[in-house]
């Protein structure tokens, strides 16, 4: 399996290349292989990917976006960004 | 091409850091963290008026976990060499996070590009996540300590 991912933050440079080295190795240990870049919120608009990663106060900005948004609340806690993306995942082999 | 060489252990510097800072609001903090970015030559003065103009216009997303805030701004709003600092506030300001407030941590963050400074930014994110490591930046008073200690990390590939 193969997925879009776009990391996206207000510079897209600080916790967008973080989420994105985040699920990269993430995915590696579920077997998906990620296309993945990082963005800035201007930027983002207009992009296709299968699934946005951002901080919890960024994906508020993204709603109207019709694209599926993985929330980090804490950027630092692996936990968290490793069952929100293995979830994502395991949603997407369901379908 | 001379950022490939460069390691966070580099950047983990006496003179970027600063302990038991006193300060009033997010702004205040976010403008002494980059002061220390700029007494070490890595940024322009522009530069810390465009961290906290984007603050003021994306919101407190710079919040990056409890207590841990990490400002930064785009290369070309004045950063010169890549850099950071780290301040440690006596009293915690409130950024407006619904989540992540109050914050005592600042680490402030000049980068030149939009990926060079991912390595970097990865053991960053470990060094912060490591219990341990923030217990030493909140309680020991002595710089030279905590730069050893996290360069001992490091080192010790703990991670």
């Amino acid at each position: 399996m193969k997925l879009k991912v776009i990391g996206v933050c207000g510079m897209g440079l600080g916790t967008s290349l973080l989420l994105l080295s985040e699920v990269e190795s993430i995915a590696r240990k579920y077997g998906v292989e990620i296309e993945g870049e990082v963005v800035d919120l201007g930027s983002v608009r207009g992009k296709t990917c299968d699934v946005i990663i951002s901080s919890s106060e960024i994906a508020k900005e993204l709603k109207d976006l019709k694209i599926p948004i993985i929330e980090i609340k804490n950027m630092l806690d692996k936990r968290e960004i490793e069952a929100k993306v293995k979830e994502f995942i395991e949603s997407i082999r369901k379908s | 091409m001379e950022e490939l060489r460069v390691t966070l252990e580099d950047l983990l510097i006496e003179d970027c850091i600063e302990l038991d800072v006193v300060v009033d609001n997010w702004e205040e903090a976010i403008r002494k963290g980059g002061e220390l970015l700029e007494r070490c030559g890595y940024i322009n003065k522009e530069y810390i008026n465009a961290m906290i103009s984007s603050v003021k216009e994306l919101g407190p997303y710079v919040v990056i976990a409890p207590g841990i805030a990490m400002p930064h701004a785009r290369p070309e709003s004045g950063v010169k060499r890549l850099g950071l600092s780290i301040i440690v506030l006596r009293k915690p300001v409130f950024f407006g996070h619904p989540e992540n407030d109050p914050v005592k941590i600042v680490v402030t963050l000049c980068a030149t590009d939009n990926s060079s400074h991912l390595s970097i930014l990865s053991k960053l994110a470990q060094i912060l996540q490591n219990k341990e490591f923030i217990n030493k930046l909140l309680t020991e008073p002595d710089k030279h300590l905590i730069v050893d200690y996290a360069k001992r990390l490091i080192k010790e590939d703990f991670l």
